[in-house]
């Protein structure tokens, strides 16, 4: 594969990338769009244009058919990782699309930038993050060429890679996980559920996400993040993308 | 499912009044069903329908049972009740877990269950395990293993009991993964349900969107469009190939078999690229609705998925070949993890599983529905219930769903809208759905109250009759064989905790 230096791989045609809100576009006192989102990903404030919060969001685009003027518009684009959860958060001016993730600090990045060991810890996750990260180590995106990989160990891990909104059940097997990682350590949240319950938000059985318990360093939305799309958030965090 | 059986009869895929299911009093509906089943029909749910929302109100227990032979499912409930019943487990070891589940969430005690313990209820931040079984014994040690894995996997506690390498016993843990998908869904459908079918078990997301779909459709009087029957078939065999490829290669790797291992793992992706051809997502998110499909297969797309998949099935096949052709691969497979075809039937094994242990159990073949009632795939089987009758199997399906798609793809039926209204569901009426994902049987049932809604939904994935396989294959095994075994099965943690 010839990405980073060269070309990414293009996503499906179908699959759409990530989603733009035009503000100018978004009438004032229109709904339409809120109530066809399954999870509760769009609000709407008085006088404000609508919040559409890409760390709930499943990208059905049922937001996108629904909204009459166009105010809502899949862009194409397969980077989608932020350092903040805020930035995942769009509607306001300045605030169309999504902020992309900084790179660590310069200390972080001597330790990590070249050598990233994580561990994953699955919280609920319903397999498909889990194959998507997976299949960052088969032959074709070869993950290790980048010097990250996944180990069997939190003593071994740099940080940690969470999926699934964090199940009440797994709390304590998250803490201990957690507490096992030496520092520094890294918290990577992938997919709408680690990011902010998914489609469970809301469960009295799960946590709204890994946030609560452990402070996340990336969020990489999706349902689930296309490989793409997760590659690109790992390689953004350790400044390997830089203009890119 | 003879003529003169007591239980309501219905086709798969169908719906019937709540008042037409036939009730009797607990003790004779564990009668009846054990006796129905010992004649050779299969137990697909077993589940309690409160009376009301209240905790503690009474519970009516339902029995669905599959005959096979005779492409029919049947339906029986017992009188509302609480406190004790007579266990249907010591005569019908297939109930086992369905006896912990309705114990675990209704309180109603199986009198004579050997094991009574919970299933996946969460108490404080883990799963409320009880006393594990232990073997006792100077030279016996035990090993623990989970929740978190040594992988990128979801998670599970395994506890064996072991003398030396031999495990005496394996006792499968689960319950880390429930997120609580049953007990959101009474009053629905809403607007994160279908997102929740969806993700019931994410590696199965066809197979379970369109479980739910034909549900609903059954509720609401209505079939999808032939169109879109034909596009979910095609959907669902392209996450079996995608799965089945991945389970080779990951079982290539286990054996560090590398040249199968590194093919498939790129394959595998090649299949889970023409589910997003199709609609936009590897996983199928949003293809299945109910009443129909999204996503429609024009001509152009079609030309370019069958190019595609031609490639990726040459592709397969040969990836298998060498690992085929490679006695020590195939040494390492041979004889290990073994389940008895009496023990798989006795355990209530489905799918996959089952056919490698040669039952017969398709529900593509047994209980067509939806384009399965013209379009049937022949039954893939081996006979000898080890981990090559488990690769063997996949090998086989990889061929057949091959071939179907291949089939489907060139004789598409005629275009059409792809979606039929099925927003309004009967009230109080009873709905079963089977679709043979590709671990097996994935199974849903809905129950509408006066207004329309549901009341109670079931969702029983092919998991839950299968872990126990699992443990059964372990049974005099080396422990280091448990990857191998495990993998042979590869079950769903997140579709068991539901």
């Amino acid at each position: 594969m010839a990405y980073p230096n060269g070309p990414a791989p293009a996503l499906p045609d179908r699959h759409g990338g990530s989603l733009r809100v035009n503000p100018e576009k978004c009438v004032e006192g229109c709904t339409e769009c809120l109530p066809v989102c399954p999870t509760v990903a769009l609000t709407r404030a008085p006088a404000q244009p609508v919040a559409l919060d890409l760390g709930r969001c499943i990208f059905c685009a049922a937001c996108v058919q629904a909204c009459p003027t166009g105010a809502i518009v899949q862009t194409g684009d397969h980077r989608m990782a932020v350092r903040r959860r805020e930035d995942l958060v769009l509607g306001n001016e300045g605030r169309e699309e999504i902020r992309l993730a900084a790179a660590l600090d310069e200390r972080l990045r001597r330790l990590f930038g070249r050598s990233l060991r994580l561990r994953q810890v699955s919280a609920g996750g319903c397999n498909a993050c889990e194959s998507d990260v997976n299949v960052l180590g088969t032959i074709g995106w070869d993950l290790s060429r980048f010097g990250i990989q996944f180990v069997a160990s939190p003593r071994h891990a740099d940080g940690l890679l969470i999926t699934g909104p964090v199940t009440r059940a797994m709390e304590l097997a998250l803490k201990k996980t957690w507490d096992a990682v030496p520092e520094p350590k890294l918290v990577i949240a992938v997919g709408a559920c680690a990011i902010a319950g998914g489609p469970f938000a809301g469960h009295p059985e799960v946590n709204q996400g890994a946030s609560p318990l452990v402070p996340v360093d990336l969020f990489i939305p999706g349902c689930p993040p296309h490989p793409l799309t997760i590659l690109d958030g790992l390689l953004r965090l350790l400044g390997r993308l830089e203009g890119r | 499912m003879s003529a003169d059986s007591p239980f309501a009869l219905l086709a798969n895929a169908t719906a019937l009044p709540w008042a037409d299911v036939p009730v009797w009093a607990p003790e004779d509906l564990v009668r009846l069903t054990a006796a129905e089943l010992a004649r050779g029909t299969r137990l697909c749910a077993w589940f309690g329908v409160p009376t009301t929302g209240e905790p503690g109100a009474p519970v009516s227990l339902v029995a669905v049972l599959a005959d096979d032979a005779d492409n029919t499912l049947a339906v029986g409930r017992s009188t509302s009740f609480t406190g004790h019943y007579p266990a249907l487990t010591p005569a019908q070891p297939q109930a086992h877990l369905f006896e912990r589940e309705v114990w675990e969430q209704h309180g109603l005690t199986p009198t004579g269950h050997p094991w009574l313990k919970p299933v996946r209820q969460t108490a404080g931040q883990a799963p409320a395990n009880a006393e594990f079984f232990r073997v006792e014994g100077p030279e016996i040690h035990e090993v623990a293993v989970g929740p978190v894995h040594a992988g990128i996997i979801e998670p599970g506690h395994f506890r064996f009991q072991c003398a030396g390498e031999e495990v005496l016993h394996l006792e499968i843990a689960l319950g880390y993964q429930h997120r609580g998908i049953e007990t959101a869904l009474p009053g629905g459908p809403h607007r994160a349900t279908l997102a929740q079918m969806e993700t019931v078990a994410g590696d199965t997301t066809i197979a379970h969107a369109t479980a739910h779909a034909l549900v609903r459709e059954a509720l609401a009087g209505i079939e999808a469009p032939l169109r879109s029957q034909w596009l979910r078939a095609i959907a669902l065999e392209l996450e079996r190939l995608a799965n089945h490829t991945g389970d080779l290669g990951a079982l290539a790797g286990d054996v560090a078999f590398l040249p199968t291992q590194s093919a498939c793992g790129k394959i595998r992706g090649d299949f889970l690229n023409l589910t997003a051809l199709l609609c936009g997502n590897r996983f199928g998110r949003g293809m299945v609705l109910p009443g129909g499909t999204r996503h429609d297969l024009e001509p152009e797309r079609l030309e370019t998925l069958l190019a595609r998949l031609t490639t990726a099935l040459a592709d397969v096949a040969q990836a298998n070949a060498w690992m085929d052709a490679a006695t020590s691969a195939r040494a390492r497979f041979e004889g290990v993890g073994k389940v008895s075809t009496a023990q798989a039937a006795e355990a209530g094994l489905v799918g996959l599983a089952a056919r490698a242990c040669g039952l017969v159990r398709d529900v593509r073949y047994d209980h067509p529905a939806g384009w399965h009632r013209f379009a049937q795939l022949p039954v893939a089987l081996w006979p000898d219930g080890d981990v090559f009758a488990r690769v063997r199997v996949r090998a086989l399906e990889i061929q057949r769903s091959g071939e179907f798609l291949r089939e489907q793809l060139g004789a598409p039926p005629d275009p059409e809208n792809l979606l039929a209204d099925a927003s309004t569901l009967a009230p109080e009426m009873l709905a079963v759905a089977l679709v043979e994902g590709w671990r097996g049987e994935v199974c849903h049932v809905a129950l509408t109250d006066p207004a329309g809604r549901f009341h109670r939904y079931k969702i029983i994935d092919p998991s839950f009759h299968n872990w126990t396989g699992l443990a059964l294959a372990l049974r005099g095994a080396a422990i280091s064989d448990f990857p191998i075994c495990n993998k042979s099965f590869n079950l769903s943690y997140c579709g068991f905790d539901l």
